[in-house]
């Protein structure tokens, strides 16, 4: 029973993390300070719950705990009366608001997401104080996830919240335009928790897919507080459709199978939906399109097509045309590239690919001369496509893939 | 993990008794802290049996109209949850607005990138691997 009741205290910290130390933050003004005390109220909770049993509203009384404690600090530091008249008018205005708001408190935890994914911060930082205070992780599984050492990411969120006190942060959330500049930082959080779960950058763990969960609830969070936000949605759909071929991403041996390779049967039918439905609000708010939903619209395109030869490549080589100019990245200049071997042939793919071989930014990703690879075979130009691969698998840092690029450049063999 | 949340039917329900506008408006502000939760996947409630068909399988199908008589086996309604465990799942449930005498069954839905053909023993063999070196890191340092 015990035990039944402080798995749901660990519970019910994870749902009430974000608005409890949002509302705490309003309250003292200080992210560390707020989430002590928050951290204080769950121990009050420990204490009290198992023997007293779970309160009605849980998050109510976390709250009222914790506010209880800022008050008893406020007096025992002496302060002068009027600061501690003015915290305990603010303590009462607070929990009237919270009365009356039960259900909405989307403030606070939007206050939170811009103060975690603050552009003072580094974005490592941003991602792993994200995780820790919005998503309610413990320092540990979060260096977990990064394969850092728990006491090195405790350093990095205390590094993290240090920052914003000195650089004195302030967390009112702001409306119109300056709300809107701060969104897109908060989407990149959101952006690189997923990419860190759906591939890992290094080593040999290929999907790590907690994260990729956490990513795509915070996703769903921020598009509910900021619905007029298009590239909220836009995100949210980008990531629902990529985790919708999850379950087709690997082999019977782990390793990576290719998206026109993939088992469509396997994908995730109500992710497809939920994605379709979120780029469809994502391009109804906006014109032009911003970065994520059309890198969402891309992954549609390939979500609608029963099978690879219904993909619209035409439409997809539009898109990437929107992306290239919106981004200038040769990445997307890659990827569009292989949309119009797709589109208009492999020539004409590998006359683009061939003007990105200068390009410094890609001078040691493998996938350049993967791609190079896939265009040469199909022109049977064989040999320069074994030379290609080996390159490819020497620049790779993820070991499945340099393993299947090896496999593919000994496939290629002496045929010619 | 993704759980059904599922609604069983009561006399209520099965007669086709519509919600109380005070009914409607508590569960509409359920229904916006999950989504606000990001924990919300999908979710719908359904007509009485009585405009809803069974097909019984047998040499060949048969078909029987509802309405159905075992009224607490029956559905109403249903969410597909998205949540961490089944702790989160029942915590959710605890602040479902239902009354007296209404039911709601957790179910988890299978997944294959959980535990299907892709969390072979090789990955979880690697995932063993970067454990221990995790924790002699730790202890290096």
């Amino acid at each position: 029973m015990v035990d039944a009741t402080q798995r749901s205290i660990e519970t019910i910290w994870r749902i009430e993390a974000a608005r409890l130390i949002g509302g705490l933050v309003r309250l003292v003004g200080d992210v560390d300070r707020a989430e002590d005390l928050a951290q204080e109220a769950l121990l009050a909770a420990l204490e009290h719950w198992p023997s007293a049993g779970i309160p009605a509203n849980p998050g109510a009384w976390l709250m009222t705990a914790a506010k209880h404690r800022a008050l008893d600090e406020a007096r025992r530091a002496r302060r002068i009366e009027e600061k501690h008249a003015a915290i305990e008018r603010e303590a009462q205005r607070a929990h009237r608001f919270d009365e009356e708001a039960v259900g909405q408190p989307g403030d606070d935890v939007l206050r939170l997401v811009l103060a975690a994914c603050h552009p003072v911060l580094s974005r490592e930082a941003r991602v792993a104080l994200t995780l820790r205070l919005v998503a309610g992780l413990t320092t540990a599984e979060i260096a977990r996830a990064f394969l850092v050492t728990e006491q090195a990411m405790a350093q990095r969120i205390v590094r993290a919240k240090r920052t914003l006190a000195e650089a004195k942060v302030p967390f009112e959330v702001p409306a119109g335009a300056e709300l809107h500049a701060r969104i897109p930082p908060a989407l990149e959080v959101v952006y690189l928790i997923f990419n860190e779960g759906y591939t890992a950058t290094a080593g040999a763990d290929w999907i790590r897919p907690a994260l990729c969960q956490e990513a795509m609830r915070l996703a769903r969070v921020l598009a509910a507080l900021v619905p007029d936000e298009a590239e909220a949605h836009g995100l949210l759909a980008l990531l629902e459709l990529q985790a919708s071929r999850i379950p087709a991403r690997l082999g019977p041996r782990g390793e990576p199978v290719l998206l026109l390779d993939q088992d469509r049967s396997k994908w995730d039918r109500l992710l497809v939906t939920r994605g379709l439905a979120a780029l469809e609000r994502a391009e109804a708010l906006a014109r032009p399109l911003g970065p994520y939903t059309l890198q969402a619209a891309i992954a549609a395109c390939h979500a609608r097509a029963r099978t690879p030869e219904e993909t619209d490549w035409e439409r997809i080589v539009a898109l990437y045309d929107g992306l290239a100019a919106l981004t200038g990245s040769p990445v997307v200049e890659l990827n569009r590239a292989v949309a119009v071997a797709m589109a208009y042939g492999p020539a004409a793919g590998l006359a683009l690919v061939d003007r990105l071989a200068g390009e410094r930014a890609l001078r040691s990703y493998h996938l350049l001369p993967a791609v190079r690879a896939d265009l040469l075979l199909k022109l049977e130009r064989r040999a320069e496509a074994k030379a290609e691969l080996e390159r490819a698998a020497a620049l790779a840092t993820n070991e499945r893939e340099r393993e299947l690029l090896l496999l593919r450049a000994a496939g290629c063999g002496t045929a010619n | 993990m993704r759980v059904m949340a599922i609604v069983k039917a009561t006399k209520e329900t099965e007669q086709g008794v519509l919600p109380t506008e005070k009914e409607l408006a508590e569960m509409g502000r359920f229904n916006e802290e999950l989504v606000k939760a990001g924990v919300m996947l999908a979710g719908d409630g359904l007509h009485p049996s009585s405009k809803g068909k069974r097909v019984v399988y047998g040499d060949k199908p048969t078909v029987i109209d509802g309405p159905f008589a075992e009224t607490k086996e029956l559905i109403a309604g249903f969410w597909i949850w998205q949540v961490r465990s089944m702790d989160e799942a029942l915590e959710w449930a605890r602040r479902a607005p239902f009354g007296p005498g209404s039911v709601l069954e957790l179910r988890p839905i299978f997944e294959a990138e959980d535990f299907g053909e892709a969390y072979t023993p090789e990955i979880r063999a690697q995932e063993d691997r970067i454990r221990d070196e995790l924790q002699r890191q730790q202890q290096r340092a």
